[in-house]
């Protein structure tokens, strides 16, 4: 997978770049909006990190032309601007996703795995599976093996998000924005308490446990 | 209950008017009572020549013919065919009348000056009279007066004059009144509007200026420029705001990042590995007591009206209740939704948060087995969104307080949290127009936000 970083702080693309090589991917950086807009335009990546204040031109601009250049490469806009405005600003100038500064790096990885398989799924599907875990999409029923499991309408949505990211990690911030369409940073536990209650309808009895907890990221769903 | 007045009656404007209207009145008072005064003073010394003048022809009647020429002269002065105002009684020495038109002596006795006041009975009733009694040398004695029938005639018509004058001016001036002042409060009432829509958040309105060039046209020019600087100020300090965003945030990017990549290339356990994770921890704080500054700093600016629209504050109790939920009910507290929807014109997820601010608040004060409730209520010009708990409660003088920035009720600030929570509710508050009332809810806090029911 090869990444494109466009960022002017050097210690910060520094940083990402080393995380995300040593994480698998191939990475490329520009420390400015013209060289980003060009390297955007030419060459073939899978998804694309942009800050949102460059010298030269700005990053939502550079999406802007990119977007109007017809390339739709998935875009991670970068900010240090975090407030609902910006989000929404952010999002309308053709970015796929938004971070504000700073970040943990498994918050960014984690946003990076879920724009790449975005791009993957474009498949309707009617059925997620996660090893002997079933999501039907159609008639919203789940089962594991041959065991029913009743899940609440908002437990059923975890469960989707969770499935349709099946193997990567997901931070709580991302459910937060995924399954109840708030960002903000709740700063209390609101979101593992939900994780536990879906873990108790789906692990207890089984083996082999499918929820995990990621230690200082998040959770992930995964058969093995 | 009485009745509120009209707003144009009880506008500084119409009371202005109905003091005019009084010194008007005064005025006009105070001039026909001149007039009368001097009206009545001419009068009564013509009355006084006249009668003089009259008694003196007839004293020199006397002189010259004798009591007898005085009689025909009297006689002719009181013939039914002679109209006028002289009255007279000519007696002799036994009192008995030789000639008249009035048929008894006055009781009055004469002043200093040896005029009497008498009234005399006349067809239409009795009238007052003045004149002067002489004694002749016969010893009949003569009285001479003049009916003051005129002068009580004058009277009533300065009387009737007043009266009019008064009406009329009342009348004008009440009516002149009440059409200046909804006319200067239709001038206010536009500064007005214009003023609430910009408090509201439209910064770019301006107040329409008429053309006249007049007073409030010149008051509108001034307010549209103080409003001007107002904008120029505000935008300055988001860009301000977004630098210092900018300017601190990158720092500790660079930091969390160095401490994130120093902790993955530290060995799983040992002092070191936990000391970055504190640190990361600290940092963690910092940032989040600085996003609820930076948060507090967007709200108080307006930043995101762009993104208001209409919304039902039932729908977001509802999606708190069940974010928050099963947290509660870990600790043991029973949340609950009570029915009720209210449309607002607000920010979806700045209204969120500032829920979720509370509803955490009320988690983190509640004692096991308590309850907390969500609750929207419409009534006519607000809709109001409850959060009530059954803690420990806010004690009255300190409810104020707690709206402030860091303000925390345990000194020790032992507890999590920056101390932004409430003060981050009120700007959002403030931002939607919105009043917070922290009461009592026997036992516990209930706050309640106040939203003007939209337009």
């Amino acid at each position: 997978m090869h990444l494109l970083i466009v960022e002017d702080d050097a210690e910060t693309a520094s940083y990402m770049r080393k995380g995300l090589t040593e994480a698998g991917y191939t990475v490329d950086h520009a420390d400015n909006g013209r060289d980003g807009l060009f390297l955007a335009t030419s060459g073939s990546f899978d998804a694309i990190i942009m800050d949102r204040m460059l010298p030269g031109l700005d990053g939502l601009s550079v999406v802007q032309a990119m977007r109007a250049a017809k390339i739709t490469t998935p875009v991670l806009i970068l900010s240090a601007l975090g407030q609902v405005d910006d989000r929404v600003k952010g999002l309308r100038a053709g970015g796929d996703d938004y971070l504000s500064k700073p970040f943990a790096f498994s918050e960014l990885h984690a946003r990076i795995e879920a724009l790449l398989r975005r791009r993957d799924v474009q498949s309707v599907e009617t059925k997620l599976t996660v090893g002997d875990l079933e999501l039907d999409l159609l008639s919203r029923k789940v089962r594991r093996g041959d065991k029913p499991i009743d899940l609440q309408p908002r437990e059923l949505r975890l469960l989707e998000y969770l499935m349709r990211h099946a193997g990567q990690v997901v931070t709580r911030t991302m459910l937060l924005e995924g399954v109840w369409d708030y960002h903000f940073d709740p700063q209390t536990n609101v979101i593992d308490v939900h994780i536990s209650r879906l873990r108790q309808k789906l692990d207890k009895g089984f083996d082999t446990p499918l929820l995990h907890t990621m230690r200082g990221a998040g959770y992930s769903i995964r058969a093995a | 209950m009485a009745r509120p007045l009209p707003s144009f009656v009880r506008s500084s404007t119409f009371r202005l008017s109905l003091f005019y209207v009084l010194l008007f009145f005064l005025s006009v008072a105070a001039l026909l009572a001149f007039i009368y005064v001097q009206a009545i003073a001419t009068i009564d010394d013509q009355t006084e020549q006249a009668t003089k003048a009259d008694a003196a022809a007839l004293i020199q009647e006397y002189s010259s013919q004798g009591i007898a020429g005085l009689i025909e002269a009297v006689e002719d002065r009181v013939a039914p065919d002679r109209s006028g105002d002289g009255l007279y009684l000519l007696e002799d020495d036994d009192g008995s009348p030789l000639a008249a038109n009035i048929h008894t002596w006055p009781a009055a006795e004469p002043d200093a000056r040896g005029w009497i006041n008498f009234t005399v009975d006349r067809d239409d009733g009795p009238h007052a009279a003045r004149g002067q009694t002489y004694a002749l040398k016969d010893g009949s004695k003569l009285l001479v007066a003049r009916d003051l029938h005129a002068r009580a005639d004058f009277q009533e018509l300065m009387l009737d004059a007043l009266y009019y004058a008064s009406g009329l001016t009342l009348l004008l001036g009440v009516g002149g009144g009440l059409l200046i002042s909804r006319r200067m409060l239709a001038r206010l009432g536009t500064i007005n509007r214009a003023a609430e829509r910009i408090r509201t958040g439209d910064l770019t309105h301006r107040i329409e200026v008429s053309g006249s060039n007049d007073e409030f046209d010149r008051l509108s020019d001034t307010l549209n420029a103080m409003l001007e600087e107002i904008r120029r100020l505000m935008s300055g300090m988001r860009t301000v705001t977004d630098n210092i965003a900018h300017d601190l945030r990158s720092p500790l990017t660079r930091m969390k990042g160095r401490l994130e990549m120093l902790l993955r290339e530290t060995p799983d356990s040992g002092a070191q590995r936990q000391a970055i994770e504190r640190t990361i921890a600290d940092a963690d704080q910092l940032l989040a007591t600085f996003t609820a500054l930076l948060s507090i700093a967007d709200a108080e600016s307006g930043g995101a009206r762009a993104s208001m629209a209409p919304l039902d504050l039932g729908e977001l109790a509802a999606d708190i209740v069940d974010l928050y939920g099963p947290a509660a009910e870990e600790r043991s507290i029973a949340m609950q939704l009570g029915e009720g929807h209210g449309t607002v014109f607000g920010s979806r997820q700045l209204l969120f948060q500032a829920i979720a601010n509370l509803v955490d608040n009320a988690i983190k004060n509640t004692p096991r087995d308590g309850a907390i409730t969500l609750s929207v209520e419409r009534s006519a010009g607000d809709v109001r969104l409850r959060v009530a708990d059954t803690g420990p409660g806010i004690p009255e003088a300190e409810r104020e307080h707690v709206l402030e920035p860091f303000v925390r009720l345990d000194s020790s600030r032992s507890t999590p949290g920056s101390g932004l929570g409430l003060a981050l509710v009120a700007a959002i508050a403030r931002l939607h127009g919105a009043r917070i009332e922290l009461g009592d809810n026997h036992p516990g806090l209930s706050v309640v936000l106040i939203f003007p029911a939209p337009a």
